[in-house]
């Protein structure tokens, strides 16, 4: 069966198809900004702008430490208490990663209601659990961190 | 036409993937003078970026590759190799996500309910394998390994499954749309079954991804496209954004447990994420079956480092 594009066999809008667009515009500017952020912070921390947790020149003799080891050999934080050393060079460069890991959080928080809105309950309940999955998981409550 | 004397442009990217990583092997380093710090991520950028190529020609994902590669022959700790693992997969789906979501290839409705199921795995995928020894994660991934090559070289794609009737769930939950080929036009109304297989399968996928930080794309796509029967471009991309999702509830573990390295992630996300790009501008002049064949190869000597490794046989 032939149909054209943009014309949704459940209907003649799909609403989920709506949001795609929604998602994908935050999507993009949390993958631009964690990336940047990664690669600026990271460029900082090895031409040593901020001193970092762990000499660069003693990673060799730790990175091959399980990384419960690593923690205990250098005193590195878990959970959040690397918030604690954002003046280090090396933590700095976890803001990126942070940015990246939460890129998904905020667009389906920004999803969720403009479901509800147009009358997907189930697709908002889903939309909703996946917050409550992902804040989980990054809380630390459930992942070992504090 | 002269015959050239030297491989392929591609194939010699291969070769030259194959020889950095075996320059880079503990062995080498053991005999030698330690190498100052800097050199490890020169050759990190460098090997990844090759990986990067490599991955895109053959259609699978960085992690699958990087993993079991740079765990087996650098000195990084798999733990550090798993965190940076997860994030470079992450950070490829992110980025190639919201141009697949504009385009209609990616499809949100399709991707939520498995994605939500996977999340849910991958967290426990990914404490498991941070609780369990290292040397059985190691003979554990080997395995995983060696099957992922056997699905690579055994598994077949329908490029537009017929599904008659949706079941029940996917009825339910709507999965069904319409599909435009971007190249050619062409628009079909596309379905699902076999929706609660599904979530069975997209447990178990999560579960390993967060375990060994493969990425998923080598599970997805089969499992969208064989078993829910949704079309393969449409499983492809759809792919790349479920990763987006299950590998972010897995990078928390590894974030909170300190197994993110930003000396061994950054240059291997950034080597990767432009291997890809070249690769990408490669695909048209590369013959998908011999880079398969690579590939394969290379996951089976990955695979039987990781094996040996694991058990003892070869440190």
């Amino acid at each position: 069966m032939e149909l054209n594009r943009g014309q949704p066999a459940a209907g003649p809008a799909d609403p989920v198809e709506q949001v795609q667009k929604t998602y994908a515009d935050w999507l993009e500017a949390g993958a631009r900004l964690g990336l940047a952020l990664l690669v600026v912070t990271f460029l900082a921390y090895v031409f040593d702008v901020w001193e970092p947790h762990v000499p660069i020149e003693h990673l060799p003799q730790l990175w091959s430490l399980p990384a419960h080891e690593f923690r205990a050999a250098t005193g590195g934080p878990e959970g959040w208490d690397w918030l604690r050393l954002l003046g280090r060079g090396d933590y700095l460069t976890y803001v990126g990663v942070a940015v990246l890991s939460l890129a998904s959080i905020v667009c389906f928080l920004r999803i969720a209601p403009a479901l509800l809105a147009r009358g997907e309950r189930l697709y908002a309940a889903i939309a909703l659990a996946q917050i409550a999955v992902l804040v989980l998981a990054a809380s630390g409550a459930i992942t070992g961190g504090h | 036409m002269r015959a050239s004397k030297f491989p392929p442009m591609p194939q010699r990217f291969l070769l030259a993937a194959v020889l950095a990583l075996a320059a880079a092997s503990p062995a080498h380093a053991v005999e030698s003078a330690p190498a100052a710090w800097w050199v490890w991520p020169v050759v990190l950028f460098a090997a990844s970026f090759l990986l990067g190529i490599v991955a895109v020609l053959a259609g699978v994902g960085g992690g699958v590759l990087f993993v079991p590669l740079i765990g087996g022959f650098f000195p990084f700790h798999l733990d550090f190799v798993r965190g940076a693992g997860l994030l470079l997969a992450l950070s490829g789906a992110l980025s190639a996500a919201p141009a697949l979501l504009r385009d209609g290839m990616a499809n949100l409705r399709l991707a939520m309910p498995f994605a939500l199921v996977g999340s849910i795995t991958s967290i426990a995928g990914a404490l498991l394998g941070l609780a369990l020894p290292t040397s059985l994660v190691q003979t554990a991934l080997g395995i995983t390994i060696l099957l992922i090559a056997v699905l690579m070289w055994r598994s077949k794609r329908s490029v537009f499954p017929q599904v008659e009737r949706g079941d029940r769930l996917a009825v339910a939950l709507g999965l069904r749309a319409v599909f435009t080929d971007p190249h050619t036009g062409h628009a079909a109304e596309w379905r699902v079954h076999r929706a609660a297989g599904g979530m069975l399968a997209f447990a178990a996928i999560g579960m390993l991804a967060g375990m060994f930080g493969l990425g998923a794309g080598w599970a997805n796509v089969p499992a969208l496209n064989l078993l829910l029967g949704a079309p393969l471009k449409v499983s492809v991309a759809t792919s790349g954004l479920m990763l987006s999702i299950v590998d972010t509830s897995a990078a928390w573990v590894y974030i909170h447990r300190g197994a993110v390295l930003p000396m061994l992630t950054v240059p291997s996300i950034v080597g990767v994420m432009l291997g890809a790009n070249l690769g990408a501008r490669l695909l048209r002049v590369t013959r998908a079956e011999i880079i398969r064949a690579i590939v394969i190869g290379l996951l089976t000597a990955a695979g039987l480092r990781a094996l040996l490794k694991g058990t003892g046989i070869w440190n």
